[in-house]
């Protein structure tokens, strides 16, 4: 994977600056899909270096979002506040978790994470005077961005205000995966027995991929609520957690770049189909899934890099 | 005071006990080697200094404080460096990644280790998985060099290996001891060679320690070692 892992990052920001010129019309889609790249590498993190699987991801993106809601209806509305706000909440309520989540096994903490999941739903759904319950939150305004650049109709400043914070994470996890704490993460997933005996404390590192992980998922959370004006259950909801595993899986779990193919891509598609047919466009999802299990090994960064291996050795 | 004391250690899984009372202990600079047939403890007697096997009693001491206790990644973090059987390279880290994730400040770094074995060098951008046995027990010990422990705890390194590779290996932990002085405890089936490489021998049976003495007199004198290790 190391092949694609190097310098994919800059042609994929090229591609995106190059969207924003080519299809002015689909500003919001855009926007949209850099913040499920966001939330996917957050959750990858986990899934594909640390080799933790969860099903309660959107608890952290959930949290995220209702922050900078709750905090911009209390008046504090710049949106960068907002979003370092949503950044800290949710890393300390993953912090918080990690002494349940992360003792066990994958099977033990798919059950653990799930029952997280529908807790914190069912307590923002109960807790109507702060969450507005079923409702959503939407009685807020967000302010420009830095003081300088107010939301638009068109989704300009959304557009290049997520982009950044997809840049910043995407640079950032990079950073981080060649660190040795990246590379003791992968030592965890690969021999989780060998890594003490080199001196490293299992636990420890899983807790703080963990406060990362969950941290950064709270930015994509509040990125959305803040483009969108909107914070409501469904994105602390189950659904929005297994998609975000798929998405890490569809595009590769542990290739950055690939997570983020796999959460565009997907996020593309679920917005294309039920553009198609509202009613059946879950079934497309579903076909696309299974086919990308069959046919793409590893994902779409797998078959990237088996493709670029094969070319190289006809070469 | 030695740098490792183990005093009457009663070890093993579970319910099963494995090793019963056993005393033993290793100077700083000084070699031993574990000798014995399958099954008789040597492994677990290693896990159980490392803290991975159960230890019902006893205890352990490292220059002087109790251990026995001590979380695994302390007691490597404290200079007790195991590289085991399993050799346990992480297959999608690259040989330089898997060199580095156990990397600890210290005199021992990658360019040490690139010198003691110039192939880890030629390989560094290899995956883990794409390595002969030879070059991953070289990696699996040089992994446990980068933790710059003291004492140096080897679990059947030649098995498996070409003998060659064994002769290469051993004169770099021969190297390795008169360079940098470390201590090591060698558990190895080849008795001689463990012998060759070690000052002092214990032989175990059962558990038990069943002979014990200098290394020279015990290869000058094979025969009582043969009664104890001939299958």
């Amino acid at each position: 994977m190391r092949m694609v892992r190097v310098g994919a990052g800059l042609p994929l920001l090229l591609l995106a600056v190059a969207g924003f010129f080519l299809f002015p019309e689909y500003l919001t889609l855009f926007t949209s899909l850099f913040i499920l790249s966001v939330f996917a590498l957050s959750y990858d993190l986990l899934q594909g270096h640390a080799g933790v699987v969860s099903l309660g991801h959107a608890v952290f993106f959930g949290t995220g979002a209702y922050t900078t809601a709750i905090l911009a209806r209390h008046g504090l509305a710049e949106p960068v506040l907002g979003l370092l706000a949503a950044l800290v909440v949710s890393a300390l309520l993953a912090l918080v978790l990690t002494r349940i989540v992360v003792v066990g096994n994958d099977l033990t903490r798919l059950l653990v994470t799930l029952g997280v999941g529908f807790l914190m739903f069912e307590a923002a759904n109960q807790a109507r005077d702060l969450t507005g319950g079923a409702d959503g939150l939407s009685d807020f305004t967000m302010g420009p961005v830095l003081g300088l650049f107010r939301f638009d109709f068109a989704g300009e400043t959304a557009f290049f205000y997520s982009l950044a914070v997809l840049v910043l994470v995407y640079f950032f996890l990079w950073r981080l995966a060649a660190s040795p704490f990246g590379l003791a993460l992968r030592g965890i997933r690969e021999n989780v027995r060998r890594m003490p005996a080199i001196g490293a404390p299992v636990r420890r590192h899983l807790a703080t991929a963990y406060t990362i992980s969950g941290g950064i998922a709270g930015l994509a959370g509040a990125l959305l609520a803040q483009t969108s004006n909107f914070a409501s259950l469904d994105m602390l909801g189950f659904e929005r957690s297994a998609e975000v595993m798929m998405m890490a899986t569809l595009g590769g779990t542990g290739s950055i770049p690939g997570v983020v193919l796999g959460a565009t891509g997907l996020g593309y598609l679920k917005d294309a189909l039920s553009a198609m047919s509202p009613k059946y466009w879950q079934l497309g999802i579903g076909i696309v899934l299974m086919l990308s299990v069959f046919v793409l090994r590893g994902g779409i960064a797998g078959a990237a890099t088996a493709l670029i291996r094969r070319l190289r050795e006809r070469a | 005071m030695p740098l490792l004391e183990v005093e009457r250690l009663t070890a093993g899984y579970g319910e099963a006990v494995v090793l019963e009372e056993m005393s033993l202990s290793v100077d700083d600079g000084e070699g031993l080697a574990v000798l014995g047939r399958n099954g008789v403890g040597k492994t677990t007697l290693m896990l159980a200094i490392m803290g991975h096997a159960r230890r019902l009693s006893g205890s352990l001491r490292w220059q002087g404080t109790e251990i026995g206790g001590t979380p695994a990644y302390q007691r490597a973090r404290m200079g007790l460096g195991w590289v085991p059987q399993e050799r346990d390279i992480f297959p999608s880290l690259t040989v330089e990644e898997n060199l580095l994730v156990a990397g600890r400040p210290g005199a021992f770094g990658l360019k040490d280790a690139y010198d003691l074995f110039p192939r880890l060098k030629e390989r560094r951008r290899n995956m883990g998985d794409k390595l002969s046995g030879g070059e991953q027990q070289m990696l699996a010990i040089c992994r446990t060099l980068m933790t710059n422990p003291r004492l140096l705890l080897l679990d059947e390194p030649f098995e498996g290996l070409a003998p060659v590779i064994v002769e290469e290996l051993e004169a770099t932990l021969r190297r390795l001891r008169a360079e940098k002085g470390f201590a090591t405890v060698i558990v190895e089936q080849h008795a001689e060679d463990a012998l060759a490489l070690s000052d002092r021998a214990i032989v175990l049976d059962r558990g038990k320690i069943v002979l014990e003495g200098r290394s020279a007199d015990l290869l000058a004198d094979f025969a009582q070692v043969r009664r104890w290790i001939a299958v």
